[in-house]
């Protein structure tokens, strides 16, 4: 059948199964939006600003594992969405943007909102293509899916110019890609993973270390699987959350910069390390030098480059995380050897006196609302069950800390970009993908900013999100590292001239509250929760003074955190 | 360490800006990169010659390895291999300079390819290395200008890197 460049673009997502598409109409995409117009099958969403049309399709592939679609207008559009691709690059997010782009006979010309769209995303995607021929279009949009969602997962950029939406071509839509160039690992290598089985069961203070990688690929039942055979103790990373049950008593808590005391000390006392799907991040690392010093590593990854990257490595494991992991279960079960239980016992009974430290503990009696305290309220609330958006500083890390999640692909943060104004837009992209789900987007007064024009966007979409803005009138994190390292020299931190954020919710037309007394947090909370078909925008005015521990500073090892 | 890595790519527009993006991105040097379409008009070869620690070419490899557009990578210098490179040098050629540059390509077994009654262009073909000492050779005579083509490199041997 024949068809326009516009109509291929919507069949192609259509054949894909996508559901949804976040965007945002321009010059260069006025065919397609003509497309989208003339069908039901694939629905648009209609963003504020195309950075919210990116974070809402990564919020929608964080909590479905599917890829996120994004179509937005040449030019600005394409340059407003680069934050939001960067964003889920660095945290391997599989999503296909769309953009448009002028005419070909007018590329390379300076025309009307024309950018260089596969040069400035270059550096930012997994790979982009520039569609110059009809002919090729359904087979670029197939491999980008392809590309965005094999191996390790990432943004792919398709940009289209005008004329090619317009011209026809007989359209059928590819049911497999081949590319020679492109051949992710499928499975990983049998005698690697039967010497790093033997090197776990040699262990006398084992650490199992798991990353966003888990997540990504579908590994948590294997992962908790092989744990509990073992008996060893495991912390996620910030990306990882989820992976392992929180709640578990094998967990130890998030690792790194403000990881908890035991899962760091466990970390830098280990004898033999198993990493998975993690990618030994500064922030996890602390000072590269101090790291793990006395184990022994293995690392599981399907990205090659991610191992021995940073941290020198004695049994990589190239591969899914899920199929090494379950060969890892069946080589664990054939073995004749147990773990040693003498030594483990030890070893726990060394981790329970650093669990007893009770690292995250805050003062309870504050007359100010601790921000620790509304979220440790909210989980209460919503039984561990929400799925919880956040955007980026002290806020966020106290959601990782006190926000147990028990299940993958409920935490949904910037971890690698760390971008502020994420929160809400990815909170509408879960919402889109999870209708009847209690959704929460944890935030703070600076970052709830940066994308607030999406509360429009929740209005014309009937979206009950629950915003959980802990205002404490500063850049926390800035105002924090300004406290610890810069003698107090509040340079700029300080978030004056802040709008009511109550009447500004009522003027988007959702509900706001403001709370300022630790009595009426829960009693606001509940309240909140329980109104199912509205957002409701909860202001809590928190104690400013109040830091993120533990924290461990710049060059520091794992073992040198600064405790409350 | 030098390392002359080879690289097989899609003929593709931009595939060349992937690969030197990748480099700048990461704060690799790179020395030289030469690259042309090979016998498969579908394909291009690449030439690059950088420097680093073994960590950092391992780094290197793997990075390029994960290019989309990049089909094979090889580690030339891992091997026995051949390394070529081309010279062409403009330089000042009068009264008794004349024969003295003439006489230092035959040394060379350079070509004199183009002449005028000032000027000799010269063209050498070898290593980096011999086009350096060439150059270094000339020293007296005025260079007016030099174009190098960059590293190109195979593997010795009956192996080689293809699809």
């Amino acid at each position: 059948m024949e068809l326009t460049g516009a109509d291929i673009v919507v069949q192609s997502l259509h054949d894909e199964g996508v559901e949804y598409v976040f965007g945002y109409p321009g010059g260069a995409v006025l065919h397609i939006y003509d497309a989208i117009y003339k069908q039901d099958k694939v629905k648009h969403v209609l963003v504020r600003h195309e950075q919210g049309a990116t974070h809402a399709a990564d919020g929608y592939a964080r909590s479905t594992g599917r890829a996120g679609v994004v179509l937005v207008t040449s030019g600005p559009g394409a340059t407003n969405a680069v934050t939001g691709i960067a964003t889920a690059y660095m945290d391997s997010i599989p999503m296909v943007i769309l953009t448009g782009q002028v005419p070909t006979h007018l590329i390379g010309n300076d025309a009307f909102q024309e950018v260089d769209a596969v040069g400035i995303t270059r550096p930012c995607v997994k790979h982009n293509f520039l569609v110059k021929d009809v002919r090729e279009l359904a087979a670029t949009i197939k491999k980008a899916f392809y590309v965005a969602t094999t191996g390790r997962p990432g943004p792919v950029v398709v940009d289209i110019p005008k004329d090619v939406t317009a011209q026809k071509a007989e359209y059928e839509y590819p049911s497999k890609v081949t590319m020679r160039s492109y051949n992710p690992t499928v499975k990983g290598h049998p005698g690697q993973i039967k010497r790093a089985v033997e090197m776990l069961l040699e262990a006398k203070r084992p650490m199992i270390y798991t990353g966003g990688g888990v997540v990504l690929g579908n590994a948590s039942a294997s992962l908790t699987e092989f744990s509990r055979a073992l008996g060893y103790p495991v912390t996620n990373t910030l990306m990882g959350l989820g992976a392992y049950p929180a709640t578990d008593n094998l967990f130890v808590g998030m690792l790194g910069m403000h990881g908890t005391y035991e899962a760091n000390m466990g970390m830098h006392h280990c004898d033999v390390l198993l990493a998975v799907g993690a990618r030994f991040d500064d922030r996890v690392t602390g000072n590269v030098s101090k790291f793990c010093q006395n184990a022994r590593i293995i690392h599981i990854d399907i990205d090659p480059s991610s191992i021995s990257k940073n941290v020198k490595v004695d049994i990589p494991i190239v591969g899914p995380v899920d199929p090494v992991l379950r060969e890892m279960i069946s080589v664990l079960k054939e073995s004749k050897r147990k773990p040693d239980s003498a030594a483990l016992d030890a070893w726990w009974k060394q981790i329970n006196e650093w669990r007893s430290v009770d690292c995250l503990k805050y003062d309870r009696k504050s007359e100010l609302i601790k921000p620790q305290y509304v979220l440790e309220t909210m989980y209460k609330v919503t039984n561990g069950d929400a799925f919880v958006t956040s955007d980026v500083g002290q806020h966020q890390m106290w959601a990782a800390q006190f926000y147990k999640f028990d299940k993958p692909n409920r935490w949904i943060n910037s971890g690698g970009l760390g971008t502020m104004g994420f929160g809400l837009p990815a909170a509408m992209g879960v919402q889109f993908a999870h209708p009847d789900a209690t959704v929460a987007c944890v935030t703070g007064e600076a970052s709830i900013q940066m994308c607030i024009q999406e509360l429009s966007t929740c209005k014309q979409y009937n979206l009950p999100i629950k915003i959980v803005n802990l205002n404490n009138r500063y850049l926390g994190m800035v105002r924090q590292w300004q406290e610890f390292f810069y003698d107090k020299r509040y340079s700029n931190s300080y978030m004056d001239a802040l709008p009511d954020f109550v009447k500004l919710a009522e003027a988007y037309g959702h509900v706001g509250m403001k709370i300022e007394k630790p009595a009426d947090v829960e009693g606001a909370l509940r309240e909140a929760f329980a109104m199912k078909d509205r957002l409701v925008f909860l202001d809590f005015i928190t104690d400013q003074k109040e830091n993120v521990y533990p924290m461990i500073p710049a060059g520091g090892g794992l073992n040198e955190m600064i405790l409350v | 360490m030098r390392h002359i890595i080879s690289i097989l790519l899609e003929n593709e527009s931009g595939a060349l800006s992937r690969v030197a993006g990748l480099f700048s991105a990461r704060g690799y040097n790179i020395e030289s990169l030469t690259v042309a379409v090979t016998e498969d008009p579908s394909l291009s070869r690449m030439t690059l010659v950088t420097r680093g620690s073994d960590e950092i070419i391992e780094q290197i490899t793997k990075q390029l390895n994960k290019l989309v557009d990049v089909v094979k990578v090889f580690d030339l210098t891992e091997g026995e291999h051949i390394e070529r490179e081309m010279l062409l040098i403009k330089v000042s050629a009068v009264n008794g300079g004349r024969e003295e540059v003439k006489r230092l390509t035959e040394i060379f077994r350079g070509r004199i390819i183009d002449v005028t009654e000032t000027t000799y262009t010269i063209e050498l073909t070898g290593t980096g290395d011999k086009l350096d000492a060439f150059i270094k050779a000339l020293g007296g005579n005025k260079i007016l200008e030099t174009v190098r083509s960059g590293v190109s490199g195979i593997g010795r041997g009956e192996k080689s890197l293809r699809v």
